[in-house]
């Protein structure tokens, strides 16, 4: 049994190069293959090579022997003897998935056979394909029959000799020679020389079968145009002759001839064209998301952090020997030099303590990439059997975002895909017939925003039809219809987030997961996110995710409500204004004050928390906002900036509206953090029901 | 490399010369190139993978860049890892370590 810390490792490992699998295949799938850099080719075999010798060392049979038939498959294709068919680079594509699976399955202890039949009929068909052209290759050394143990070991350099020769129509013999290990070098030698002048001696080979442990055996392999009996002449004493293309020729087994199953399926696109929609099964897809929590990290940035370190234990040191002299010392008051050398202490501590912190955080920083190119290849295969022209813009790969976001980004994103694919983008005919390119676009971008990373998911498709959403929201009893009357387009569009709410009477069509929209908008949540929707009729729509950079650490705003103190994330702040109470004025039974001639709602922190609330003249308001939201919030007393780190609340705790985990403050008080985004969600939710 | 991690080095500089030092010690791990004078790294890779007495041990090809087809059939022939050169002794030594558990 393998030691769990070693399994994991490995699947850590593993996953590694089923990343770079899977980006190389989608990259040879759009050069094409018979563009395909052979360095790309070589790159995917290597790839599929290291994951099968790794698998095997860990016992993992199944992962071990796929990967191995991809690797068999992969090398025909490197060396052109496998023709370019249709479906090959698909086959490779879903054995990614399936490894992934099968590794997925390992990191869990499982072992099911429903996977295992899945990957021995997929092993099946790369075998299938990797023998199917082999009879078309015109390379003049399969035509000589060549025992493929014995071209095994020939470097380019030699094969490329030995074709030479074929092509010359020498003969090409084997000759075998027995030497004592002592001095086989300079008899190998003599045997050359005596060679040489009657052709080219190609390779020299030990032979693989061990003779007794004083002698070794070589086979050296020799092209010339002399007749036999001339040969034998010449050869040393301990060499023998015989033709090197008169062995029996090993005929590989006969590739089994079962139909694998999904063979079916994934023939049906063809078979069932008729049909507008393809019948895709709904199987769930497989989570895009990293089986394991490791980084890989730059060793320079832990350089980096050890250096802090050294220089934090540089200071504690210091404010040790203060403290000692200053318990030592005799009189009252401490002299005033002690004093500064704290003082400038404290300034040097918190310098390094800023860089630990920095570098911290960017060892949890992973580019987005890891998740886009995952996402990339999945689409391009829904792409192919939704029947659509649709192209794939992915940019933004390179922007960083903390580890732990990026793996909770992947499910999201990829529903939000999908949706783009299934509802938004259109058939060619229907594109055409609104005067678009036939050819529609799915984008995926990222870019980073001061503190906060933008992702947007967009179509050029339909759009969204609010006149539908309303109706769908009323029959769901979401919203009435004078509250939907009272509504803007986008308040309209946030419907989609709500639960309970499908646009789509057949769930059971692509992109049916089971899991809508306000799945997605609650994952987002938990990263402290948002997402917002814009549409145009006939132009498209775009999916808008804020996320901030980093979860573990923030910067936070401290103020004081009724007597307590809460923290308010200090990127979703925008201002501090002071507002006059007479100032405030009530719309739609809701409080909202004037700042800068916008309307913004206004809600009192105490009535939130049901403290009890101090009559004033003048609120302090801090005005917070995130993507287009504003909101004030009253608060009786600003207290300041500090760094906090984060803690989710457990327990009873858990779930208390618009709080998002709770911090300690150096005087090891609890405070609670405001969860921006869940507050106003808050406010649209009570505005609509309110109504 | 002996200084660097602590392993009792053999050295061979040809083909031949590794055939002949392979008998002598009980080798842990070999590390050979693939362009050598006299028997190509392949070939060895495929004398000790074939045989008995030494097709255990891991074995790690040194290349120069560019000789992908090589380096891929000596992987292929049974080689446990490749390295490419130049390469950084540290990266080397890394996966002696791995290979040898030290």
């Amino acid at each position: 049994m393998v030691a769990p810390r070693a399994l994991s490792e490995f699947i850590a490992e593993a996953n590694e190069i089923l990343e770079t699998l899977g980006r190389e295949l989608l990259a040879l799938e759009e050069s094409g293959l018979e563009q395909a850099d052979p360095d790309r080719l070589n790159a995917v075999f290597r790839a599929a090579h290291s994951l099968k010798g790794l698998a095997a060392m860990f016992g993992l049979e199944t992962v071990s022997k796929l990967a191995h038939c991809a690797e068999d498959l992969l090398d025909s294709l490197r060396l052109g003897k496998v023709p370019n068919a249709q479906g090959l680079l698909d086959a490779l594509g879903r054995t990614v998935d399936v490894l992934q699976e099968l590794l997925g399955e390992a990191s869990r202890g499982d072992d099911s056979a429903e996977l295992k039949e899945r990957a021995d009929t997929l092993g099946h068909e790369l075998q299938r394909l990797a023998g199917g052209g082999a009879t078309e290759a015109t390379d003049v050394l399969d035509q000589v029959g060549i025992d493929p143990q014995v071209r095994a070991v020939f470097t380019e350099y030699e094969e490329h000799r030995l074709r030479e020769n074929v092509k010359k129509g020498v003969g090409l013999w084997k000759v075998r020679a027995v030497f004592s290990l002592d001095d086989f070098d300079t008899r190998l030698a003599r045997l050359n020389a005596a060679l040489k002048p009657l052709g080219e001696v190609i390779s020299t080979l030990p032979s693989s079968q061990p003779g007794d442990d004083a002698s070794i055996a070589f086979d050296l392999i020799f092209g010339s145009s002399r007749p036999e009996a001339e040969l034998e002449g010449h050869l040393i004493e301990g060499a023998t002759l015989a033709p090197l293309t008169d062995r029996v020729f090993q005929t590989p087994p006969p590739p089994p001839r079962k139909i694998p199953i999904w063979d079916d399926r994934s023939l049906s696109g063809a078979a069932l064209s008729a049909l507008p929609v393809p019948t895709r099964v709904s199987a769930p897809e497989p989570s895009l998301r990293s089986l394991t929590n490791t980084v890989r990290v730059d060793i320079g940035r832990l350089d980096g952090l050890m250096n802090s370190i050294g220089e934090l234990l540089l200071i504690r040191s210091n404010i040790e020997r203060l403290s000692e002299a200053a318990r030592q010392a005799s009189g009252p008051a401490l002299p005033k030099l002690w004093g500064q050398e704290l003082q400038r202490e404290a300034r040097a501590l918190e310098r390094r303590l800023d860089e630990l912190q920095k570098g911290v955080l960017e060892v949890r920083m992973v580019p987005l990439g890891q998740v886009f190119d995952k996402l990339a290849r999945l689409m391009r295969r829904l792409v192919r059997e939704s029947g659509k022209d649709v192209g794939f813009d992915v940019s933004g790969g390179d922007v960083e975002l903390d580890k732990l976001i990026v793996e909770e980004l992947s499910d999201p994103l990829m529903h939000l895909l999908r949706n783009a694919l299934d509802h938004g983008a259109e058939r060619p005919e229907s594109r055409a017939r609104q005067g678009k390119s036939s050819r529609a676009t799915i984008g995926l971008i990222a870019r980073q925003q001061g503190n906060h990373v933008i992702i947007e998911v967009r179509d050029d498709g339909a759009g969204l039809d609010e006149a539908r959403i309303r109706e769908v929201a009323v029959e769901r009893g979401l919203v009435t219809r004078e509250q939907t009357e009272e509504m803007e387009r986008r308040e309209l569009l946030n419907l989609v987030f709500q639960p309970g709410f499908s646009t789509r009477r057949d769930v059971s069509e692509l992109s049916g997961r089971g899991v809508g929209l306000d799945v997605v908008k609650t994952n987002l949540q938990r990263l402290s996110g948002l997402i917002d929707i814009t549409s145009r009729r006939g132009e498209g729509t775009t999916f808008t995710l804020t996320l901030p950079l980093t979860l573990a650490i923030i910067r936070a705003l401290m103020v004081k409500v009724s007597g307590r103190t809460y923290a308010i994330p200090l990127n979703a702040v925008l201002e501090i204004v002071s507002v006059k109470a007479s100032a405030l004025r009530t719309i739609e039974k809701r409080e909202v004050i004037e700042v800068r001639g916008q309307t913004t709602p206004f809600i009192r922190l105490a009535r939130v928390f049901g403290l009890e609330e101090e009559q004033r003249a003048v609120h302090s308001v801090v005005l917070v906002g995130l993507a287009q939201q504003r909101l004030g919030l009253a608060i009786d007393e600003l207290i300041g900036q500090q760094d906090i780190v984060t803690k989710p609340l457990s327990g009873r705790l858990r779930g208390i509206p618009g709080v998002s985990g709770a911090t300690e403050l150096g005087d090891r008080r609890a405070v609670l953090v405001l969860d921006i985004g869940a507050l106003m969600e808050e406010l649209l939710r009570v505005q609509v029901s309110a109504g | 490399m002996e200084s660097l991690l602590e392993v009792e080095v053999h050295t061979a500089v040809s083909g031949f010369e590794a055939l002949k030092v392979l008998p002598r010690h009980r080798f842990e791990l070999i590390i050979t190139d693939i362009n050598m004078p006299d028997i190509n790294g392949l070939e060895l890779i495929n004398f000790v993978k074939k045989n008995p007495h030494y097709k255990d041990t891991p074995l790690f090809i040194v290349t120069t860049e560019g000789r992908e087809q090589d380096r891929d059939r000596g992987l292929q022939l049974g080689a446990d890892e490749y390295v490419v050169k130049p390469f950084a002794p540290e990266s080397l030594c890394e996966l002696v370590r791995r290979y040898l558990k030290l």
